[in-house]
C-alpha cells in the first residue's frame, strides 16, 4: 500500500468532512428561513426551491458522513486495526463526488428525487457505491472478533438499513409503484422512518461507545439493558414509520402497526426519568469534559423530543400537529439536539481535542455551549407555537384563507429566523475551534505514525 | 450472549422483510382507481418531482411548508383543474414562475387527479375513536 494512504486517518477526515457540511447547512438553512420573511428573497436566483434542498441535504450529510466518521473512528480504537486501505478512500473519493453533483444540480434547479433527496437518481449510485465499500471495510475489520459489545451490533445494523433503506427509496424509478400513488406514498415514508432510525442506530451506538470510554469501563457497552435498549430501538426503526401517514389512506393494519409499536417508546422515555438522579450526580463529575457535556445535552433534547414524539404518534393527537412546523420542530429538534450533540461530542473525543493545550479557548466554547442550548430552545419553541397555531386553524370549522394563516405565524417566524441566525453563529464557532485545532495537529494522520 | 443476540436479530430481520414485501406487493394486485391515466399519472409525478414542487406544498400533508396542500385541489369547488395552469405559468408569492411545456402540464394534472381520487386530505374528515385512533368520515 502506499506510504500515504496508510497514514491517512479515515475516521477523522470523515469527521472533518462533516464538520464542513454542518457549516453549509446551517448557512442555506438561516438564507432559507429569511424566504418566510421576505417572499422574494433571491427568489429568480437560488429562491426556497433550491435553498430548502441545499440545506436539507447538507444536515443529511452532516449526520452521516459524521456517522461514518463514527464508525471508522471507533472501529479503529476497538479493533486497534487501520481503516487506511484503498476501499475507504474510494468511499471518500465517491461522496466528494456525489456532493458536489448534488449541490451543482441544486444551484442549476435540476432536481427529480423525493424530499431529502430532491436530486436526480443519477447521484444516488456514487453513495451506494460508497456505502457497499464501507460494509465491506466494516465487515473485514470486526470480523475475527467475538462477544460484540452492544455498540458494534449497532453499527452494523446501522449501515445494513441504511443501505436498504436508501436502495427501498429508490422503488418509485418503476413506474408500476408510481402508478399507485398510496402505496408509493406509504413507501416512501417508511424509508423516512428507517432511515432516521439507521443513523440512529449508529450515533447511540458511539454515545453507548463514548460513554465507556469516559467513564474507562466496559461495562455499559456489555449490560443486559443495553441490549435490550438496542432491540428495542430496531423494533422501532422497523415498524414505527407508520405514525408518518395516519391520514394516508393506507392500509388500516398500517396505521395500528406503527400507532402500537411507537407506543413501546414510553420505555425510552421512563428510564430516563428514572435516571435521571444518578445522571446529575455523573455530569457534576465530568462537566469539564466537552464530549461528556455534549453527551449530557444530547440527553436532555431526548427527553423533550421523545416525550413531545410519543404524543404526536397518538393519532387523536397527530391530526392537530401534521403538516404543521410541530414536525419541522421535530425533525430539527432531533437532528440538531440528539444527533449534531452527540456528533460534537465525538469530535471533541475522536480529533483528539486536548483541553489543557486549549486553555485560552475553554472560556469562550463554554460560553457558546450555552448560547447554543439557549437558541435551540428558543428556535424549538418557536416552531412548535407556528405549528400550534397552524394546528388549531388546520382543524377549524370557520378556517380563514392559507395566506391570512401564514401570516399570523409571523410573530412566531420571527423568533425562529433571528434563534436560527444564533444557532449558526454558536455552531459555526465550535466547528470553527474544532476544525482549526485539527488542522493544527495533523489528526488527518494516525497519530503514532 | 452473541448467539442469542444474532438469533434475536435475524428473526426481526426476517419479520422486516415479510412486512415490507407485504406492502411491495400491493400494486401488482390491485388495480389504480379510476377518473384518471395511471400512466400519464405516474409521468406527472416526475414533473412534480423535476419541478420541487414538494419543497413547498404537501400531499396528505407530507412536504414542505410554505405553501398549501395540494392533494385535493382538483376537486375543491373554489379552485379546481383551471388555477393550476395560470398560476404554475406566472407564480405566486415564494413560488417562482416556471415553464413546462403542456406535456408536463397536461401529465402533472393527471398526477394531480390521481391524488385527488386516492382520498380526502382534510384533517377535519376523521373522526376518533376510544383508543385515540381516527378513522376517515367520508371515504373518497
Ligand atoms: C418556493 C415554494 C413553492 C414552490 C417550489 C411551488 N409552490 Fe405553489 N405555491 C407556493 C405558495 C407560497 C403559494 C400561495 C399560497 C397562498 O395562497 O398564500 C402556492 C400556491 C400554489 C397553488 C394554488 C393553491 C391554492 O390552494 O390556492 C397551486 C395550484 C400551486 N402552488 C402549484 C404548484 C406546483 C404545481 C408547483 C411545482 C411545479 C409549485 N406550486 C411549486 C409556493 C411554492
Ligand atoms: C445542525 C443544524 C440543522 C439541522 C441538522 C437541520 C435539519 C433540518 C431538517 C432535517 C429539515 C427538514 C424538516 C422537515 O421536513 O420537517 C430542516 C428544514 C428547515 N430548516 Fe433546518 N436544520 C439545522 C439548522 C437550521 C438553522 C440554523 C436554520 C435557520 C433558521 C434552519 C432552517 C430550516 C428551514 C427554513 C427549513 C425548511 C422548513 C420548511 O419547509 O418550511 N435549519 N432542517
Amino acid at each position: 500500500m502506499n506510504m500515504k494512504l496508510s497514514k491517512l486517518n479515515f475516521g477523522s477526515l470523515f469527521l472533518l468532512f462533516a464538520l464542513k457540511m454542518l457549516l453549509f447547512g446551517l448557512v442555506f438553512g438561516v438564507l432559507a428561513s429569511l424566504s418566510y420573511v421576505y417572499p422574494e428573497f433571491l427568489k429568480d436566483k437560488l429562491g426556497f426551491i433550491s435553498l430548502r434542498p441545499l440545506h436539507v441535504s447538507s444536515a443529511m450529510f452532516w449526520i452521516i458522513l459524521g456517522a461514518t466518521g463514527c464508525i471508522y473512528s471507533g472501529l479503529q480504537i476497538y479493533t486497534g486495526t487501520s481503516a487506511s486501505n484503498q476501499r475507504s478512500k474510494w468511499q471518500f473519493i465517491l461522496w466528494t463526488v456525489a456532493i458536489i453533483g448534488i449541490f451543482f444540480s441544486y444551484f442549476l434547479k435540476d432536481f427529480g428525487g423525493r424530499e431529502y433527496w430532491e436530486f436526480n437518481p443519477i447521484w444516488a449510485l456514487p453513495i451506494v457505491m460508497a456505502w457497499i465499500l464501507f460494509i465491506s471495510n466494516f465487515i473485514t475489520m470486526v470480523k475475527g472478533f467475538k462477544q460484540w459489545p452492544v455498540y458494534v451490533w449497532m453499527w452494523l445494523t446501522g449501515i445494513i438499513f441504511f443501505l436498504f433503506t436508501f436502495l427501498e427509496n429508490y422503488l418509485w424509478i418503476f413506474p408500476i409503484f408510481r402508478s399507485h400513488f398510496v402505496t408509493d406514498m406509504t413507501i416512501q415514508w417508511k424509508v423516512n422512518g428507517s432511515l432516521v432510525g439507521s443513523w440512529n442506530q449508529i450515533l447511540y451506538g458511539t454515545a453507548f461507545f463514548l460513554m465507556d470510554r469516559i467513564e474507562n469501563s466496559k461495562s455499559t457497552g456489555r449490560s443486559k439493558l443495553a441490549f435490550f435498549m438496542f432491540f428495542l430501538g430496531l423494533f422501532n426503526l422497523m415498524f414505527n414509520w407508520g405514525h408518518h401517514i395516519y391520514t394516508l389512506p393506507t392500509e388500516k393494519y398500517i396505521r395500528y402497526i406503527g400507532y402500537w409499536v411507537s407506543m413501546t417508546e414510553w420505555v425510552f422515555f421512563i428510564r430516563i426519568i428514572y435516571e435521571w438522579k444518578k445522571n446529575i450526580t455523573t455530569i457534576q463529575k465530568n462537566y469539564h469534559h466537552f464530549p461528556y457535556r455534549f453527551l449530557m445535552a444530547s440527553e436532555i433534547w431526548v427527553f423533550l423530543n421523545m416525550g413531545q414524539a410519543i404524543l404526536m404518534s397518538i393519532p387523536a393527537i397527530n391530526i392537530f400537529t401534521h403538516g404543521t412546523h410541530v414536525t419541522v420542530a421535530h425533525a430539527m429538534g432531533t437532528t440538531i439536539g440528539i444527533n449534531s450533540m452527540i456528533l460534537l461530542a465525538a469530535c471533541f473525543e475522536f480529533l483528539n481535542f486536548n483541553l489543557e493545550k486549549h486553555a485560552r479557548k475553554i472560556k469562550t466554547l463554554n460560553i457558546t455551549f450555552w448560547f447554543l442550548q439557549s437558541f435551540l430552545l428558543l428556535f424549538w419553541l418557536a416552531l412548535n407555537g407556528a405549528g400550534i397555531r397552524k394546528g388549531i386553524w388546520q382543524m377549524s370549522v370557520n378556517q380563514s384563507s392559507y395566506s391570512q394563516m401564514m401570516e399570523s405565524l409571523n410573530p412566531f417566524i420571527s423568533v425562529f429566523v433571528v434563534s436560527g441566525a444564533g444557532l449558526l453563529i454558536s455552531f459555526s464557532i465550535i466547528a470553527f475551534v474544532l476544525i482549526k485545532s485539527s488542522i493544527s495537529r495533523n489528526v488527518i494522520y494516525h497519530q503514532d505514525s | 450472549m452473541n448467539i442469542k443476540v444474532s438469533t434475536i436479530f435475524i428473526l426481526l430481520c426476517g419479520v422486516f422483510l415479510i412486512y415490507s414485501f407485504s406492502i411491495y406487493i400491493i400494486p401488482f394486485k390491485e388495480k389504480a382507481a379510476v377518473g384518471f391515466d395511471p400512466g400519464q399519472a405516474a409521468f406527472g409525478r416526475l414533473v412534480w418531482q423535476k419541478h420541487n414542487c414538494q419543497s413547498c406544498h404537501q400531499l396528505y400533508g407530507l412536504g414542505g411548508y410554505l405553501g398549501p396542500d395540494l392533494t385535493n385541489i382538483i376537486s375543491n369547488p373554489q379552485k379546481g383543474e383551471v388555477v393550476i395552469a395560470p398560476l404554475v405559468k406566472y407564480g405566486v408569492k415564494q413560488m417562482p414562475a416556471f415553464d413546462l411545456t403542456d406535456y408536463e402540464l397536461s401529465v402533472l394534472i393527471q398526477f394531480l387527479k390521481s391524488t385527488d381520487a386516492s382520498g380526502i386530505s382534510d384533517p377535519r374528515n376523521f373522526i376518533k375513536d376510544n383508543f385515540g385512533m381516527i378513522n376517515e368520515h367520508e371515504i373518497k
